[in-house]
């Protein structure tokens, strides 16, 4: 994969359409995320949101339609999470994103580990890695914390670190971030939007999904509205207050009600 | 992200005591459990237990099971169950044994049109090496089956490993025309002394039982370079690691971009030929196909891998607790049955130390899972 510097957008899908059975879940969506662009994507429950991230990640694959890496064409027969993260796309998800029983240094490298050429894992250098994000990327310090520690035995803002940490290490270009505050203390939601904050300075760009209108508002380049499987709206930043966007969205979901 | 709820102490590994960290290595209570066991067994059956050949006997006749052990633990760590490998046992003990007695099942028969004895008798010590690779080839042949039917049809496998159960056992009963035959002078050729030989034979006495020289089996040495194999492979290898992940939470699994379809395809292919193997091995060792062979070992070999540690709920197993495990089980059996007390008490208390072994695994897994469990307090 070549990593082009002079690339437009991060990620692009073309007239992306998704059904499960009957139900239509994406129609004809238009979707593109520049390359050093915060995009919030706001909507209800069962809007799409889910299955559009999931498509960008390479876990579902669409009905229809096409899908562009920075600037390039990507055929979806080829793609897969692990084409995604070989072309450096990252995903943070509520919590399904690590393995409870398994060790950190495992939930770090799984998926791509450090092997030698007959698939071993050199166990050593991973976990020596993984202490190294603990510390420095994440921060954990005498929290009792380290690489051999399971996921069940932390807490959920210790868990988003670790899968935050993660998508750090590996470089993403893009960082999709699946609610990730989602059932964290305010002092932990903080330390989030602040490494939000710090995809944009660092140059990347980042997908995030947010029920927390607010925060969204507040960190967002751009906001992308998706209802009933449609993008709806796309509001630059400055554009809306927070208190008109909170109208607009109540004003899509009236709209929804009278319909039905 | 520092800030941790309510601050709990959570001593790092380095911290805690010699004998802690002993303890928290993999088999180490397991193995001290074992200890204890044939510690009471010595003591109250001191015939069978202070001497070497229950011990060596046990060796012989069980690798098949200690096989199979240590293949269900992977597919018991993967959040599977595979409950067709004693037919998979049947099926290609009949496979093994038709090939080195091909004068015997009608569609190998025609090899022995026109032949003297003595021309037979070649031609089974030159066939018998055909045998190893059918009888691998056709184990694994049916685990792909099964694998299949779980990962790419999606029947749970508890069901679809149930239902093909009844086709292998089927088969083999079919393609032995439902007779059972002996190997006779198997244990005179090259294969036999390779495969299910025996070492160090001067270290007993040159004593000779059931025509075979006393000694250390080889299958044995197979069995214990399996066990050191398929550890590696559960946790030091990319593969263990993807079965681990989706015994742990198959969603996981797919979002961290491991291809759990084809993983679970793979392992029970796995599973189908450490069966077939198992049946190799017991065939060659008695010399002998039945038509039931193999089919006591389901309890046993499922009691061993839960007694062993391995987690009832998937995400993590292990090779070492199922090898020893197996060895408690048949420990308990024999001890039962030395003691005078019959096969009947020693189902009992395998039982119970089955039920007994699986919670205390809950309770490591989680400790405070039953808190709230009790009469009177709902």
């Amino acid at each position: 994969m070549t990593v082009g510097q002079s690339y437009q957008h991060a990620v692009r899908l073309e007239d992306v359409s998704m059904a499960f059975g009957n139900v239509v879940a994406l129609r004809n969506v238009n979707f593109a995320v520049g390359r050093n662009e915060i995009v919030g994507l706001v909507g209800d429950n069962g809007a799409g949101k889910s299955t559009l991230i999931k498509i960008i990640t390479g876990v579902l694959k669409p009905t229809s339609g096409h899908l562009y890496i920075r600037d390039e064409p990507i055929p979806w027969t080829e793609y897969s999470v692990r084409l995604a993260h070989a072309m450096r796309i990252e995903t943070v998800y509520q919590e399904k994103s690590l393995g409870e029983k398994q060790p950190l240094w495992r939930n770090f490298f799984a998926g791509r580990q450090i092997t030698n050429r007959w698939g071993f894992i050199d166990v050593r250098k991973e976990k020596e890695i993984a202490n190294r994000i603990l510390l420095d990327t994440i921060g954990f310090r005498g929290v009792g914390i380290d690489a051999d520690s399971t996921v069940s035995k932390l807490s959920g803002g210790e868990r988003q670190g670790v899968a935050i940490g993660r998508a750090m290490h590996f470089d993403a270009d893009l960082i999709v971030l699946d609610e990730p505050t989602v059932a964290l203390a305010l002092k932990e939601v903080r330390k989030v939007l602040d490494f939000i904050e710090r995809i944009r300075t660092s140059g990347r760009a980042c997908i995030y999904i947010e029920h927390n209108l607010a925060h969204v508002h507040e960190l967002a380049d751009r906001l992308v509205v998706i209802d009933r499987g449609e993008i709806v709206s796309d509001i630059q930043k400055g554009e809306m207050s927070l208190h008109q966007l909170t109208d607009h969205l109540l004003a899509l979901q009236a709209e929804k009600e009278a319909v039905a | 992200m520092t800030a941790v709820a309510g601050g709990r102490a959570r001593p790092a590994a380095a911290q805690r005591s010699l004998a802690a960290r002993l303890l928290a290595t993999e088999g180490v209570p397991i193995l001290l459990v074992l200890i204890a066991i044939l510690a009471v067994l010595m003591a109250l059956a001191p015939n069978a237990f202070l001497g070497w050949r229950t011990y060596i006997s046990v060796l012989i006749n069980y690798q098949p099971q200690i096989i199979c052990a240590l293949g269900l633990t992977l597919v018991i760590a993967a959040g599977e169950i595979d409950l067709s490998f004693p037919s998979v046992i049947t099926l290609s003990s009949l496979i093994f044994a038709a090939f080195y007695r091909f004068d015997n099942v009608f569609w190998l028969s025609w090899l022995a049109a026109g032949k003297t004895p003595d021309e037979i008798h070649v031609l089974q010590t030159q066939l018998c090496w055909v045998g190893v690779v059918a009888a691998l080839g056709v184990g694994a042949l049916v685990g792909f089956i099964n694998g299949v039917l779980v990962a790419r049809i999606g029947i749970p496998s508890i069901i679809a490993t149930l239902a093909t159960a009844f086709v292998w056992r089927g088969m083999a009963v079919f393609l032995a025309a439902g007779r059972q035959f002996a190997l006779r002078d198997f244990n005179q050729t090259d294969l036999w002394q390779i495969t299910t030989g025996r070492l160090f034979t001067r270290f007993f006495n040159g004593d000779v039982v059931l025509r075979k020289p006393d000694g250390i089996p080889i299958q044995a040495l197979v069995g214990l370079a399996l066990a050191v194999l398929l550890w590696f492979i559960l946790n030091r290898h990319r593969f263990g690691e993807a079965l681990l992940f989706i015994g742990d939470n198959a969603n996981v699994a797919r979002v961290v971009g491991i291809d759990v379809r084809a993983t679970r395809v793979k392992l029970f292919t796995l599973m189908g030929a450490l069966a077939g193997l198992a049946g190799m091995f017991l065939t060659m060792e008695t010399e002998n196909f039945t038509t039931t062979q193999g089919q006591t070992s389901l309890l046993v070999v499922i009691a061993a891998v839960f007694i062993g540690g391995t987690s009832i709920f998937g995400g993590s197993g292990t090779i070492v607790g199922s090898y020893i495990g197996l060895l408690i089980v048949v420990m308990l059996q024999i001890g039962m049955v030395a003691m005078g007390l019959g096969g009947d008490v020693a189902d009992m208390v395998i039982g119970v130390v089955f039920v007994l072994a699986v919670v205390l695994h809950m309770l490591v897994e989680r400790p405070g899972r039953f808190k709230g469990i009790g009469f009177g307090n709902r």
